[in-house]
């Protein structure tokens, strides 16, 4: 099988650069990443039909030799419809996720500090539960994050009562 | 009648019903429901024929369009894959029916029939054609037509912390799609083919090396989708906040996708046990880590999921053994996991509906508000933990027999791996069960009649706080995502799907020798491999 290079390279660049893009928290970006992405296999998979021939229609008088493999171009075809599909579904996500926080960024997984958070002190939970019994969360928020109200402290220390 | 013609039924039935249904409109709520009902049935129907036929004359083959092998798409129904499909067909009407019931009970028929269903319809297509198909392309179309409508399944209602959870679950799905894309890129460039049968034949002229590169992207891919181990942070993270029917079918079916393609690939495009040590490693892992997560989880959903994860690794052992004991043994747990691992997690549905959560330190004495939710509940976490005779541990009985059979170091770790988290699967329930069902309950569990108010509506300005609630919380609660009322008495329809899958599940035990053969006869014939690709190749 004869390759084009210029397939792969372009490929390997678009590759490149839509990882980079998915590694990024606003899902606007990640959306482009995976645009890019798509359109990178699409050229990889286009690669594997070889040396670029005439267009696969067969007609009387055809020489099958000269004709480009056509499997590659309908995988793409495929591949390509299904990208639109997921393109669209993200677009509405991230406004959606606008909509409702103001920004479109992945979140992390709240649950997962909660459980975290409940082992890191799983000493000092009677310690720290009078101390919002006293005084709410304020002081354990101060010392530890900004961003957790007191809800989330009550589920960490176990139920104040 | 030949039993080839029923193939295309399981794929084409469900696509052409979700037509359908946006054709009838929402005026007829009655007959959108007799026709998802009726078309999951009918599939239902074809699987058990096909599974018949498939064990009585071989793989049963069917070329899309009549288009010979390199060109046309086959459709096959080997053993395997008709016992797939009917096990699949069966949890999905179970879900349906219960889906049908929440949506009456919420009084909330615009969006389970409107989104709900269609989406749901297409899932199950989608998991159809990817357990019939013969076609690695193909196989990929099955992947996205399931991971296009679970994504639709996973955001309905576009609350806060459902799109949380949908970006994890999507992006995490587009590279795996990726990925597949660039493996199915590479076999093609190796083989020139897509069809299983041929590249079973021509992936054995490679050189090694290239072969193990292959074989490597396509676990790497399915083991994405299988969740092992070390690529399975993002299930935990997402399944949980989706309304009860939809974590259900996608804890018990989309994860099981991936492991039956790991072991269609292993068993019939890469024969031999090259890569069985790596294996292995991945499926003990999976399992000891996995149950160790679900210890120290308190909400119910969450720990369902890391149950999940972690005993997707027994699969994983199975196939890594690649002797007959082992294929069978895996066979005959995927089974049995799809059913109870489905049951669970509609059994948590109910345990939301009646006590208003699913944090267990907020739950309990269930057993005494309500025995038979204790009970449903009971069964299908006992026949998870592997308490006999249940099918659990029968299952889990025959992948340590060929654990022990194989003889290996690696083999022997694995058995032992197995039984330790067959331990903490039980210590993990019991827990579940001490808090939510067996202690005193608390004085503020919820009354009859307590409305789960949500934030979905509520103004913006509190959107920080309600993204950050912790899970167990009530905005998983119903399909649209809105509030729910808590009930006294579980909804009828509810209540009687998963009382289906319960004993569906304990059929597995009482038709445990038949089942136990038809899965040695399957694994037999993957081993093979020459049916499969006889029956492809000769027409």
């Amino acid at each position: 099988m004869n390759a084009t290079v210029a397939l792969i390279a372009a490929g390997g660049v678009l590759f490149a650069c839509g990882t980079v893009l998915l590694l990024a928290r606003p899902l606007t970006r990640i959306l482009l990443g995976a645009v890019l992405l798509g359109n990178g296999v699409n050229l990889l998979v286009l690669a594997t039909s070889g040396r670029s021939g005439k267009a696969p229609l067969l007609s009387p008088g055809t020489d099958p030799a000269a004709v480009s493999d056509p499997f590659p171009q309908a995988m793409a075809l495929t591949a390509i419809v299904i990208t639109l599909a997921l393109t669209a579904f993200l677009l509405a996500m991230a406004y959606r996720s606008w909509q409702l926080t103001g920004s479109d960024d992945v979140q992390d997984d709240v649950e997962d500090i909660r459980v975290a958070l409940r082992a890191e002190h799983e000493g000092t939970r009677a310690e720290l539960r009078t101390v919002i019994r006293a005084d709410r969360a304020r002081q354990a928020r101060a010392e530890d994050s900004e961003d957790l109200d007191d809800e989330l402290w009550d589920n960490v220390l176990g139920a104040d009562r | 009648m030949n039993a080839t013609a029923l193939l295309p039924l399981p794929v084409v039935l469900p696509l052409f019903a979700a037509g359908l249904k946006l054709a009838v409109g929402l005026r007829l709520p009655r007959i959108q429901r007799f026709i998802s009902a009726a078309v999951l049935s009918v599939v239902l129907a074809a699987s058990v024929t096909l599974l018949v036929a498939a064990d009585r004359d071989g793989p049963q083959v069917m070329h899309a369009g009549g288009w010979p092998v390199p060109i046309g798409i086959a459709l096959v129904a080997d053993r395997l894959s008709a016992l797939m499909l009917v096990v699949s067909s069966a949890v999905t009407l179970c879900v349906l029916v219960y889906s049908i019931g929440q949506g009456m009970a919420d009084r909330d028929e615009a969006t389970p029939l409107s989104v709900f269903h269609p989406a749901y319809l297409i899932l199950v297509a989608g998991v159809s054609d990817t357990f019939l198909s013969g076609d690695l392309f193909n196989l990929y179309v099955g992947f996205e037509i399931m991971l296009t409508a679970s994504y639709v399944l996973l955001t309905l209602g576009g609350t806060a912390a459902r799109i949380r959870a949908g970006a994890t679950y999507i992006v995490v799905s587009l590279l795996s799609s990726v990925l597949f894309l660039v493996a199915i890129g590479m076999v093609y460039a190796a083989t020139g083919t897509m069809n299983l049968a041929e590249l079973s034949v021509r992936l054995a002229d490679l050189p090694a090396g290239i072969r193990l590169v292959l074989q490597l992207a396509l676990l790497t891919v399915f083991g994405i989708k299988a969740a092992v181990f070390p690529l399975a942070a993002w299930l935990p993270d997402s399944y949980p906040t989706a309304p009860a029917p939809v974590t259900a079918v996608f804890a018990g079916l989309l994860t099981k996708v991936g492991v039956y393609s790991i072991l269609r690939t292993q068993t019939l495009l890469f024969p031999g046990t090259r890569l069985a040590e790596p294996l292995m490693l991945i499926a003990l892992l999976s399992m000891v880590v996995g149950i160790l997560g679900a210890v120290a989880q308190t909400d119910l959903k969450r720990l369902l999921s890391f149950t999940l994860v972690s005993h997707i690794g027994y699969m994983v052992f199975g196939i890594a053994l690649a002797s007959r004991g082992g294929v069978a043994g895996a066979v005959f747990y995927v089974a049995h996991h799809i059913t109870v691992q489905t049951t669970l997690f509609l059994v948590t549905g109910l345990v939301e509906r009646r006590g208003g959560t699913t944090d267990l330190q907020r739950l309990g004495g269930l057993a005494r508000i309500s025995p038979l939710l204790a009970a449903v509940f009971f069964v299908p976490a006992m026949n998870l933990a592997g308490i006999p005779p249940l099918s659990g541990f029968l299952g889990k009985l025959g992948l340590l027999r060929a654990g022990v059979a194989d003889g290996g170091a690696w083999a022997y770790v694995l058995v032992g791996g197995g039984v330790v988290t067959s331990l903490l699967t039980l210590y993990a329930l019991i827990k579940v069960w001490n808090l939510a069902f067996w202690r005193a309950a608390p004085p503020d569990l919820c009354a009859d009649g307590t409305v789960l108010e949500t934030d979905d509506d509520a103004d913006q300005d509190d959107s920080d706080e309600e993204t950050l609630m912790p899970a167990g919380r009530p905005e998983s609660a119903s399909l649209s995502g809105r509030s729910i009322t808590t009930t006294a008495a579980l909804p009828r329809t509810m209540l009687a799907a998963t009382m289906a899958l319960v004993a569906l599940g304990l059929a597995y035990t009482v038709l445990a020798g038949p089942l136990t053969g038809l899965a040695d006869r399957a694994a037999g014939e993957l081993l093979s491999r020459t049916p499969y690709v006889q029956a492809v190749l000769a027409h």
